[in-house]
């Protein structure tokens, strides 16, 4: 695959490689975006949701009738309700169940326990606050060490002969020949790592416009979904037997206003919507305030992680161990492929040559929301990356060796791609030195060095970290890769109308990642018409072709190259007509963006909007009219993004606060499509890897009541701690993919957190200090400072 | 519930209503007016999306009811834009890809709005400060810093351009 750093067409054209301004951006500026609370149909009614406030606890009794009496009160949809229809339960993503609305019993705090229906939202909240609720508190398992303890409860008493609380146990890689490299090390080093559960908190909340038509037996959808097609398929089979058949089921997500995981899953509002606008015959929105977004969405990470590694005495890594205590809630609704319930996790063997791995993972349902969804990460890689990366320093620390030398000596080399790593995965392109290498000039590393020797003499705390991550995003191959038994394919259609203009329409959803301007400039780069005079749809599932959604950074990786397949069959064609108009044979043209020449006569030649305008206004023998096409692109592989991250954090003594000084982002996700967005999605996900690492967290008391349930407690970074992020990047193509192109929403996310904390870390490791759980509040490392005797 | 007949002035024009005492602002602009050009990201007060002008003052529109507005002016994001020229909040938004899902795009561009007016030319700590009441969870800030001070620069060529004619 060639690499593509300069653009290959005009300005004019604008495909890969230009920094062309968002097409999506006129609307957004203007305050004219369509998001799903703006959706205002007529005789709408809204719904508010009755939450429970507690963490397991039966339902003795619920009473709508003060609220059946709040003016503009329509209907209490409870459990009982919806087990008329059989719709009280429904299935999650991973083949797990969850309840729609509860019948016997509450699994976790903010549940949903009935739904209110109204003339407006304020009425709808008054019914909420209306409704009363008997509840029998039922004991509550918080911890996950706990819940598999044999006398804990078993929380899953729906399950027939479920006697634990045990979802799945996971393995992967070779454990005797991983056991034997440790016994066999020079040098071992362990690791407890706990990444605590966190939230996306996308700044739009989630929410639907159920739209049920009686008298055609329709139902429209407008919901905040980044995969509507999946979705249409998941209320087809859930409410089929209620006549929901999907050709009579429309999904339209419209602007969504961040996803980044937390819009994947189907979640009881929605599910609940649709009942009550069947029900009632009339559109219903629900939209979630911002507690409930935050209390009852599903959540990510919370993987307790035990790490091994094992090494040569010069550094050299020989075996990786890991086990994983996974807390799921009370539902495993994490949204991985059917193959993989720990998502991309065996990843874990990260940019380094370790022959021997072994990777465990036990899954524990407890009392609390359900999910295990991403936050900006492609199925469990940034917890994956974590564990590589800051076990790498605590083994160079061990050694007293310097945290880029360990690297340097254990990376893949360039030349060993595509490289096939001890759990299974074959890279397939990558030049890890060269990015690490780039990312140490860029920041001056020799001399940061040289800074800190002499800051710390005088007692200042100052830390320099690295993270040299891999990704893995894509997913992916049919032959691997499904939800629910849909193979994880995507698609793209392109029609040329006849004066060389161009609509194409896809099966992933951007949130933010700007789709419209990214395909529009793939169609560009590979038809030669310009970006402007492309249209770019997606989200409308009655208009666009079947596809998986936008997640796990899929949407270039799989869409991005049906969208340039799509195009070169439309190419493909427009060549036989320009032969047919040149009037010469197809192998006598040669081909620059937007036009075909006649070899050895460039003056006689055809323009793509000629050969666009041939195909509607001439009867081409053996050409059906028209030009258009489609591709649903099945990805040989998946693609390896990578990036060498470099973090300088100052420690106050006095209060513990850590602040990042300097932070360079080098990546490498191949080809680029169009930097400027390249860069912007860079910059996001660094601020959604700082996040977690500094700030966010939500935990839960022995009670199950949540900390960090509203923005007053959840701490979303605002740009006052949010640093000056500098980025660089190196391009290593992908071989496989059509255009090169590698994915890169989620990379910055995956390789931020290890680089803060193994910066942290590296501040106080002078201290005995060798390991810091994030998020590193300055509570945290306050309290090192203080046992280490030097707190101010 | 008590009603309320009350007058504001939106975007230069009077818009009059018969409103509970507890409908809030944004809701007001967005339901009653069907202006849904200002969003609503939270309920405290923290996220900025609902950022509107009140009497040329950002407040969060999540948080003040729609009668304490009565009498008063406000401006939306749907009020930038004039006789079809972009203002240059809007533009340098644009030209800077300041924004991604643009959810949280009104509210920033009324904050830039309102911190330039009284800071024509603000250091990057300043529009920091000013913009630490909006949140956005796509950009990590860097290009909403550039974008304001692309507005900054634009605002100052126009007052020189303006001052030259004179």
């Amino acid at each position: 695959m060639e690499t593509t750093t300069a653009p290959k067409t005009s300005a004019t054209i604008c495909g890969m490689g230009h920094s062309m301004k968002r097409k999506e951006d006129p609307r957004f500026i203007r305050g004219q975006g369509n998001f799903v609370d703006d959706v205002k149909l007529p005789g709408m009614l809204h719904m508010a949701i009755v939450r429970s406030p507690f963490a397991h606890a039966k339902i003795v009794a619920i009473h709508t009738e003060k609220a059946m009496a709040v003016p503009g009160v329509l209907a209490v949809i409870t459990g009982e309700t919806l087990k008329s229809y059989n719709l009280h339960w429904m299935p999650t993503l991973m083949s797990d169940t969850q309840m729609v609305l509860p019948v016997e019993k509450v699994m976790y705090q903010a549940q949903e326990v009935a739904a209110v229906i109204a003339t407006d939202r304020y009425a709808a909240a008054d019914g909420v606050d209306a409704v009363e609720v008997e509840y029998d508190p039922l004991p509550v398992v918080i911890d996950p060490k706990k819940a598999l303890l044999p006398d804990a409860p078993v929380l899953r008493t729906d399950k027939e002969g479920k006697k634990d609380n045990l979802i799945w146990h996971w393995q992967t890689g070779d454990a005797t020949a991983t056991d034997k490299a440790f016994a066999e090390a020079d040098v071992t080093v362990s690791q407890d790592i706990y990444i605590p559960r966190i939230h996306v908190a996308s700044i739009e909340t989630c929410g639907c416009v159920a739209d049920f038509n009686p008298a055609m037996g329709h139902l429209t959808v407008h919901m905040t979904t980044q995969a509507p097609h999946a979705i249409r398929t998941v209320f087809a089979l859930v409410a089929g037997h209620v006549g929901l058949s999907e050709e009579k089921i429309r999904i339209i997500s419209p602007d969504i206003g961040g996803g980044f995981g937390g819009k994947v899953p189907v979640y009881p509002g929605y599910v609940i919507a649709v009942a009550a606008s069947v029900v009632i015959g009339k559109p219903v929105k629900w939209i979630e305030n911002r507690m409930e977004n935050l209390q009852a969405d599903s959540f990510a990470r919370d993987y307790h992680m035990s790490v091994d590694l094992a090494a040569k005495k010069d550094g050299t890594m020989t075996a990786l161990r890991i086990k994983t205590l996974a807390d799921h809630g009370y539902t495993d609704a994490a949204a991985n492929p059917s193959k993989y319930p720990a998502g991309m996790f065996s990843i874990c063997t990260g940019s380094y040559d370790i022959k021997t791995a072994f990777t465990e993972m036990d899954a524990a349902y407890t009392n609390k929301p359900p999910g295990g969804v991403a936050y900006r990460c492609s199925f469990r890689v940034t917890e994956a990356a974590h564990a590589i990366e800051r076990i790498t320093d605590v083994l160079a620390q061990e050694l007293k060796m310097d945290a880029a030398e360990i690297r340097f000596k254990n990376f893949i080399g360039a030349d060993r791609f595509p490289y096939k790593s001890a759990l299974g995965w074959e890279y397939d392109s990558g030049n890890y030195a060269a990015a690490l290498q780039k990312a140490m000039d860029m920041i001056g590393y020799d001399e940061l060095r040289r800074e800190q020797a002499e800051k710390r003499s005088r007692g200042e705390l100052m830390g320099i970290g690295i993270c040299s991550f891999t990704e893995i995003v894509g997913a992916g191959p049919a032959k691997d890769f499904d939800i629910l038994g849909i193979k994880m394919f995507d698609s793209a259609e392109i029609r040329v109308h006849p004066t060389g203009k161009a609509i194409t329409r896809l099966g992933t959803k951007s949130q933010g990642q700007g789709h419209e301007t990214t395909y529009a400039q793939i169609v560009a780069e590979e038809l030669g018409i310009p970006a402007a005079h492309v249209q770019v749809e997606e989200g409308d599932t009655d208009t666009a072709p079947y596809g998986l959604g936008t997640y796990a950074s899929r949407s270039t990786p799989v869409s991005g190259a049906a969208c340039a397949m799509a195009a070169r069959k439309i190419r493909d064609k427009a060549k036989k007509i320009a032969a047919h108009l040149l009037e010469v044979s197809e192998e006598d043209l040669d081909w620059e963006p937007g036009k075909f020449s006649v070899k050895g006569a460039p003056q006689k030649s055809k323009t793509i909007q000629e050969c666009a305008f041939a195909a509607y206004t001439n009867a081409i023998p053996g050409l059906e009219p028209g030009l258009e096409a489609i591709s649903y692109y099945d990805p040989p592989n998946l693609t390896f993004p990578f990036g060498s991250y470099i973090c300088v954090v100052d420690i106050d003594r006095g209060t513990g606060m850590v602040k990042i000084r300097r932070f360079v982002a080098v990546d490498d996700c191949g080809n680029i499509i169009n930097p400027m967005i390249v860069e912007g999605q860079i910059h996001g996900g660094l601020n959604m890897g700082m996040a977690p690492a500094l700030l966010e967290e939500i935990s839960y008391d022995e009670n199950g009541n949540i900390s960090g349930g509203s923005f007053m407690d959840y701490l979303v970074p605002t740009s006052m701690e949010s640093p000056a992020w500098e980025t660089g990047k190196t391009t290593t193509p992908s071989p496989h993919h059509p255009l090169g192109a590698k994915g890169v929403g989620e990379s910055a996310t995956v390789g931020a957190p290890p680089a803060i904390a193994n910066a942290v870390v590296d501040a106080l490791a002078h201290l005995g200090v060798k390991h810091v759980d994030i998020p590193i509040t300055p509570e945290k490392v306050w309290n090192l400072l203080r046992a280490a005797g030097v707190a101010e | 519930m008590a009603q309320h007949d009350i007058t504001i002035k939106v975007n230069g024009a009077e818009k009059s209503a018969s409103v509970e005492s507890r409908l809030l602002l944004v809701h007001f602009l967005r339901e009653t007016l069907a202006m849904t050009g200002t969003h609503i990201g939270c309920d405290t007060t923290h996220c900025g999306a609902c950022t509107v002008l009140l009497d040329g003052e950002p407040v969060k529109s999540c948080t003040v009811l729609t009668v304490q507005a009565d009498g008063h002016a406000v401006t939306t994001v749907e009020g930038l834009e004039q006789g079809g020229k972009l203002h240059p909040i809007q533009n340098g938004f644009w030209q800077e890809h300041g924004l991604q899902c643009g959810f949280c795009t009104p509210g920033m561009l009324m904050t830039g709005y309102a911190l330039l007016a009284r800071n024509p030319a603000p250091s990057e700590e300043e529009i920091r400060e000013a913009i630490s009441g909006n949140l956005c969870r796509c950009t990590g800030y860097v290009n909403i810093i550039k974008s304001v001070q692309h507005a900054a620069a634009a605002l100052e060529e126009e007052r020189q351009a303006s001052t030259e004619a004179a």
